[in-house]
Protein backbone atom coordinates (compact mmCIF):
# COMPACT_ATOMS: atom_id res chain seq x y z
CA UNK A 1 0.00 0.00 0.00
CA UNK A 2 1.44 3.16 -0.81
CA UNK A 3 1.78 5.76 1.38
CA UNK A 4 -0.58 8.06 -0.02
CA UNK A 5 -3.32 5.38 0.76
CA UNK A 6 -2.48 5.03 3.72
CA UNK A 7 -2.90 8.55 4.70
CA UNK A 8 -5.74 9.10 2.62
CA UNK A 9 -7.83 6.06 4.22
CA UNK A 10 -7.09 7.26 7.78
CA UNK A 11 -8.05 10.80 7.20
CA UNK A 12 -10.94 9.69 5.53
CA UNK A 13 -12.04 7.30 8.47
CA UNK A 14 -11.39 9.72 10.99
CA UNK A 15 -12.73 12.91 9.64
CA UNK A 16 -16.12 11.03 9.63
CA UNK A 17 -15.90 9.97 12.99
CA UNK A 18 -14.84 13.56 13.86
CA UNK A 19 -17.35 15.33 12.58
CA UNK A 20 -19.81 13.04 14.33
CA UNK A 21 -17.46 13.83 17.75
CA UNK A 22 -17.93 17.11 17.14
CA UNK A 23 -21.71 17.14 17.17
CA UNK A 24 -21.62 15.73 20.25
CA UNK A 25 -18.98 17.85 21.87
CA UNK A 26 -21.18 21.22 20.50
CA UNK A 27 -24.39 19.82 22.20
CA UNK A 28 -22.66 19.26 25.91
CA UNK A 29 -21.12 22.79 24.94
CA UNK A 30 -23.91 24.44 24.51
CA UNK A 31 -26.40 22.87 27.22
CA UNK A 32 -23.44 22.21 29.54
CA UNK A 33 -21.31 24.38 29.45
CA UNK A 34 -17.91 24.65 27.55
CA UNK A 35 -15.85 24.11 30.75
CA UNK A 36 -16.86 20.75 31.30
CA UNK A 37 -17.48 19.91 27.61
CA UNK A 38 -13.96 20.70 26.76
CA UNK A 39 -12.74 19.01 29.70
CA UNK A 40 -14.67 15.49 28.50
CA UNK A 41 -12.78 16.20 25.01
CA UNK A 42 -9.38 16.76 26.21
CA UNK A 43 -9.51 13.41 28.72
CA UNK A 44 -10.87 11.49 25.79
CA UNK A 45 -7.94 12.58 23.85
CA UNK A 46 -5.33 11.47 26.33
CA UNK A 47 -7.67 8.19 26.66
CA UNK A 48 -7.08 7.70 23.48
CA UNK A 49 -3.52 9.32 22.91
CA UNK A 50 -2.71 6.50 25.61
CA UNK A 51 -4.37 3.32 23.43
CA UNK A 52 -2.69 4.32 20.35
CA UNK A 53 0.85 4.71 22.35
CA UNK A 54 0.64 1.17 24.36
CA UNK A 55 -0.93 -1.06 21.45
CA UNK A 56 0.86 0.21 18.68
CA UNK A 57 4.32 -0.97 19.58
CA UNK A 58 2.61 -4.35 20.82
CA UNK A 59 1.08 -5.03 18.03
CA UNK A 60 4.68 -4.52 16.27
CA UNK A 61 6.30 -7.37 17.88
CA UNK A 62 3.53 -10.14 16.29
CA UNK A 63 4.88 -11.72 13.47
CA UNK A 64 3.83 -10.41 9.98
CA UNK A 65 1.33 -13.05 8.99
CA UNK A 66 -0.29 -13.71 12.22
CA UNK A 67 -0.34 -9.71 12.53
CA UNK A 68 -2.33 -9.66 8.60
CA UNK A 69 -4.76 -12.16 9.65
CA UNK A 70 -5.29 -10.31 12.40
CA UNK A 71 -5.75 -7.00 11.14
CA UNK A 72 -7.52 -8.28 7.96
CA UNK A 73 -10.22 -9.86 10.35
CA UNK A 74 -10.56 -6.82 11.81
CA UNK A 75 -11.19 -4.26 9.00
CA UNK A 76 -13.08 -6.64 7.37
CA UNK A 77 -16.01 -6.77 10.32
CA UNK A 78 -15.46 -2.86 10.69
CA UNK A 79 -15.11 -2.35 6.78
CA UNK A 80 -18.54 -4.63 6.35
CA UNK A 81 -20.63 -2.88 9.01
CA UNK A 82 -19.78 0.73 7.22
CA UNK A 83 -20.61 -0.75 4.18
CA UNK A 84 -23.76 -2.63 5.10
CA UNK A 85 -25.20 0.78 6.23
CA UNK A 86 -23.96 2.82 3.65
CA UNK A 87 -25.37 0.61 1.12
CA UNK A 88 -28.71 0.53 3.01
CA UNK A 89 -28.48 4.35 3.25
CA UNK A 90 -27.72 4.90 -0.39
CA UNK A 91 -30.43 2.73 -1.12
CA UNK A 92 -33.25 4.55 0.96
CA UNK A 93 -33.54 1.33 3.22
CA UNK A 94 -31.81 2.90 6.21
CA UNK A 95 -32.80 7.35 6.56
CA UNK A 96 -29.33 9.24 5.79
CA UNK A 97 -26.66 10.48 8.85
CA UNK A 98 -27.93 14.01 9.67
CA UNK A 99 -25.81 15.96 12.09
CA UNK A 100 -28.44 18.37 12.49
CA UNK A 101 -31.21 15.68 13.54
CA UNK A 102 -28.93 14.23 15.83
CA UNK A 103 -27.51 17.89 17.14
CA UNK A 104 -30.55 18.61 18.34
CA UNK A 105 -31.87 15.32 19.55
CA UNK A 106 -28.65 15.09 22.15
CA UNK A 107 -28.87 19.28 22.66
CA UNK A 108 -32.69 18.14 23.88
CA UNK A 109 -31.61 15.25 26.27
CA UNK A 110 -28.63 17.26 27.78
CA UNK A 111 -31.02 20.14 28.61
CA UNK A 112 -33.46 17.81 30.26
CA UNK A 113 -30.59 16.21 32.42
CA UNK A 114 -30.87 16.95 35.99
CA UNK A 115 -27.29 18.36 37.72
CA UNK A 116 -24.86 17.10 39.22
CA UNK A 117 -21.02 18.91 40.50
CA UNK A 118 -18.28 16.60 40.36
CA UNK A 119 -14.46 17.70 40.71
CA UNK A 120 -15.99 21.51 39.49
CA UNK A 121 -17.21 20.31 36.56
CA UNK A 122 -20.48 19.75 35.72
CA UNK A 123 -20.70 15.97 34.98
CA UNK A 124 -23.28 14.86 32.69
CA UNK A 125 -21.46 17.75 30.41
CA UNK A 126 -17.74 16.25 30.59
CA UNK A 127 -19.21 12.44 30.70
CA UNK A 128 -21.29 13.24 27.14
CA UNK A 129 -18.08 15.14 25.70
CA UNK A 130 -15.58 12.05 27.26
CA UNK A 131 -18.28 9.42 26.19
CA UNK A 132 -18.82 10.72 22.67
CA UNK A 133 -15.26 11.29 21.90
CA UNK A 134 -14.00 8.47 22.96
CA UNK A 135 -16.06 6.00 21.30
CA UNK A 136 -16.16 7.69 17.94
CA UNK A 137 -12.43 7.99 18.33
CA UNK A 138 -11.43 4.60 19.33
CA UNK A 139 -12.57 3.48 16.02
CA UNK A 140 -10.18 5.96 14.56
CA UNK A 141 -7.59 4.71 16.98
CA UNK A 142 -8.00 1.01 15.92
CA UNK A 143 -7.48 2.17 11.85
CA UNK A 144 -4.34 4.34 12.87
CA UNK A 145 -3.15 1.34 14.41
CA UNK A 146 -4.22 -1.62 11.99
CA UNK A 147 -3.25 0.48 8.45
CA UNK A 148 -0.16 1.67 10.50
CA UNK A 149 1.22 -1.59 12.41
CA UNK A 150 0.98 -3.74 8.65
CA UNK A 151 2.84 -1.38 6.89
CA UNK A 152 4.60 -0.37 9.62
CA UNK A 153 4.48 3.30 9.92
CA UNK A 154 2.14 4.36 12.34
CA UNK A 155 3.19 7.47 12.32
CA UNK A 156 1.97 8.39 8.70
CA UNK A 157 -1.62 6.64 9.74
CA UNK A 158 -1.52 9.24 12.77
CA UNK A 159 -0.70 12.02 10.40
CA UNK A 160 -3.87 11.17 8.33
CA UNK A 161 -5.47 10.88 11.74
CA UNK A 162 -4.26 14.16 13.00
CA UNK A 163 -5.15 16.20 9.37
CA UNK A 164 -8.33 14.96 9.45
CA UNK A 165 -8.71 16.67 13.19
CA UNK A 166 -7.04 20.14 12.60
CA UNK A 167 -9.24 20.26 9.87
CA UNK A 168 -12.68 19.34 11.65
CA UNK A 169 -11.69 21.46 15.01
CA UNK A 170 -10.74 24.38 12.95
CA UNK A 171 -13.97 24.54 11.11
CA UNK A 172 -15.99 23.63 13.79
CA UNK A 173 -14.29 26.06 16.08
CA UNK A 174 -15.43 28.67 13.23
CA UNK A 175 -18.81 27.44 12.18
CA UNK A 176 -19.88 26.44 16.10
CA UNK A 177 -22.56 24.66 14.74
CA UNK A 178 -22.68 20.53 13.15
CA UNK A 179 -20.86 20.31 10.00
CA UNK A 180 -24.24 19.21 8.46
CA UNK A 181 -23.01 20.13 5.00
CA UNK A 182 -20.27 17.31 5.39
CA UNK A 183 -21.15 14.31 2.33
CA UNK A 184 -20.82 12.33 5.38
CA UNK A 185 -22.84 9.51 3.89
CA UNK A 186 -20.48 9.74 0.79
CA UNK A 187 -17.67 9.85 2.59
CA UNK A 188 -18.34 6.64 4.73
CA UNK A 189 -19.29 4.20 1.40
CA UNK A 190 -15.48 5.80 0.18
CA UNK A 191 -14.01 4.35 4.17
CA UNK A 192 -16.42 0.90 3.92
CA UNK A 193 -14.89 0.05 0.64
CA UNK A 194 -11.27 1.02 1.73
CA UNK A 195 -11.55 -1.20 4.77
CA UNK A 196 -13.26 -4.15 2.96
CA UNK A 197 -10.95 -3.97 0.65
CA UNK A 198 -7.79 -4.22 2.80
CA UNK A 199 -10.00 -6.49 5.37
CA UNK A 200 -10.16 -8.78 2.12
CA UNK A 201 -6.33 -8.83 0.97
CA UNK A 202 -4.37 -8.79 3.93
CA UNK A 203 -6.86 -11.90 5.85
CA UNK A 204 -6.29 -13.55 2.36
CA UNK A 205 -2.60 -13.08 2.99
CA UNK A 206 -2.76 -13.84 6.84
CA UNK A 207 -4.66 -17.16 6.11
CA UNK A 208 -1.25 -18.45 3.73
CA UNK A 209 -3.47 -17.41 0.30
CA UNK A 210 -1.03 -15.66 -2.17
CA UNK A 211 -2.01 -12.82 -4.48
CA UNK A 212 -1.42 -13.35 -8.18
CA UNK A 213 0.77 -10.32 -8.67
CA UNK A 214 1.13 -9.04 -4.77
CA UNK A 215 0.42 -6.11 -4.06
CA UNK A 216 -0.58 -5.31 -7.62
CA UNK A 217 -3.52 -7.24 -6.99
CA UNK A 218 -4.86 -4.43 -4.61
CA UNK A 219 -6.69 -2.44 -7.26
CA UNK A 220 -8.20 -5.39 -8.74
CA UNK A 221 -9.93 -6.30 -5.02
CA UNK A 222 -10.95 -2.48 -4.82
CA UNK A 223 -12.67 -2.45 -8.05
CA UNK A 224 -14.33 -6.18 -7.12
CA UNK A 225 -15.78 -4.22 -3.71
CA UNK A 226 -16.50 -0.91 -5.77
CA UNK A 227 -18.44 -2.93 -7.96
CA UNK A 228 -20.15 -5.23 -5.39
CA UNK A 229 -21.36 -1.82 -4.04
CA UNK A 230 -22.96 -0.87 -6.42
CA UNK A 231 -24.63 -3.59 -7.72
CA UNK A 232 -26.37 -4.29 -4.06
CA UNK A 233 -27.48 -0.84 -4.02
CA UNK A 234 -29.19 -0.93 -7.39
CA UNK A 235 -30.78 -4.40 -6.51
CA UNK A 236 -32.12 -2.72 -3.41
CA UNK A 237 -33.23 0.24 -5.18
CA UNK A 238 -35.21 -1.81 -7.15
CA UNK A 239 -36.59 -4.05 -5.06
CA UNK A 240 -37.28 -1.09 -2.79
CA UNK A 241 -39.31 0.86 -6.04
CA UNK A 242 -41.17 -2.56 -6.22
CA UNK A 243 -42.32 -2.41 -2.62
CA UNK A 244 -43.21 0.99 -2.74
CA UNK A 245 -45.14 0.80 -6.28
CA UNK A 246 -46.89 -2.91 -4.62
CA UNK B 1 -19.40 -8.17 37.04
CA UNK B 2 -21.74 -5.54 35.70
CA UNK B 3 -18.87 -3.69 34.77
CA UNK B 4 -17.47 -7.03 32.78
CA UNK B 5 -20.47 -7.71 31.36
CA UNK B 6 -20.88 -4.20 30.15
CA UNK B 7 -17.39 -4.14 29.12
CA UNK B 8 -17.84 -7.44 27.29
CA UNK B 9 -20.59 -6.00 25.48
CA UNK B 10 -19.10 -3.05 24.38
CA UNK B 11 -16.59 -4.57 22.40
CA UNK B 12 -18.84 -7.32 20.96
CA UNK B 13 -20.52 -4.12 19.74
CA UNK B 14 -17.75 -2.66 18.89
CA UNK B 15 -16.21 -5.64 16.48
CA UNK B 16 -19.13 -7.81 16.03
CA UNK B 17 -21.89 -5.08 15.24
CA UNK B 18 -25.38 -5.78 15.03
CA UNK B 19 -25.09 -8.63 12.47
CA UNK B 20 -23.05 -11.55 14.60
CA UNK B 21 -23.77 -13.94 11.75
CA UNK B 22 -21.80 -11.84 8.80
CA UNK B 23 -18.81 -11.71 11.62
CA UNK B 24 -19.35 -15.59 11.92
CA UNK B 25 -19.50 -15.67 8.53
CA UNK B 26 -15.88 -13.81 7.90
CA UNK B 27 -14.70 -16.43 10.34
CA UNK B 28 -15.71 -19.17 8.10
CA UNK B 29 -14.44 -17.59 5.58
CA UNK B 30 -11.10 -17.35 6.62
CA UNK B 31 -10.57 -20.74 8.40
CA UNK B 32 -11.89 -22.32 4.54
CA UNK B 33 -9.07 -19.89 2.83
CA UNK B 34 -6.51 -21.30 5.21
CA UNK B 35 -7.49 -24.96 5.13
CA UNK B 36 -7.31 -24.01 0.89
CA UNK B 37 -4.08 -22.81 0.95
CA UNK B 38 -2.26 -25.06 3.75
CA UNK B 39 -3.75 -28.18 0.97
CA UNK B 40 -1.89 -26.13 -1.98
CA UNK B 41 -4.98 -24.93 -3.39
CA UNK B 42 -4.85 -21.34 -5.22
CA UNK B 43 -6.84 -19.93 -2.44
CA UNK B 44 -6.85 -16.41 -3.10
CA UNK B 45 -10.49 -16.12 -5.05
CA UNK B 46 -12.32 -17.76 -2.11
CA UNK B 47 -12.12 -14.49 -0.07
CA UNK B 48 -13.88 -12.02 -2.46
CA UNK B 49 -16.54 -14.70 -3.02
CA UNK B 50 -17.52 -15.42 0.57
CA UNK B 51 -17.50 -11.52 0.86
CA UNK B 52 -19.67 -11.04 -1.40
CA UNK B 53 -22.41 -13.85 -0.39
CA UNK B 54 -21.64 -12.42 3.49
CA UNK B 55 -22.56 -8.98 2.20
CA UNK B 56 -25.52 -9.36 0.25
CA UNK B 57 -27.30 -12.31 3.16
CA UNK B 58 -26.76 -9.72 5.49
CA UNK B 59 -28.46 -6.72 3.06
CA UNK B 60 -31.16 -8.53 2.63
CA UNK B 61 -31.77 -9.74 6.28
CA UNK B 62 -31.62 -6.00 6.96
CA UNK B 63 -34.00 -5.17 3.96
CA UNK B 64 -36.78 -7.60 4.68
CA UNK B 65 -36.77 -6.80 8.32
CA UNK B 66 -36.95 -3.01 8.17
CA UNK B 67 -40.00 -3.51 5.50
Amino acid sequence: MTAGFLIASAFLASAVEFVEALTIVLAAGVSRGWRSALAGLGAATLALAAIVAALGPALTQIPISALRLLVGALLLAFGLQWLRKAILRASGFKALHDEEAIFARELAEAQAAGTEERAGLDWYGFTLAFKGVLLEGLEVAFIVITFGSTQGNIGLAAVGAGAALLLVATVGVLVRAPLARVPENTMKFAVGTMLTTFGIFWSTEGAGAHWPGSDAALPGVLAFVLLLSFAAVTLLRRRRFALTAA
Amino acid sequence: MRFVARFGRFWWNFVVGDDWRAAAGIGVAIAVTAVLAAGGIPAWWFMPVAVAAVLWLSLRREARASR
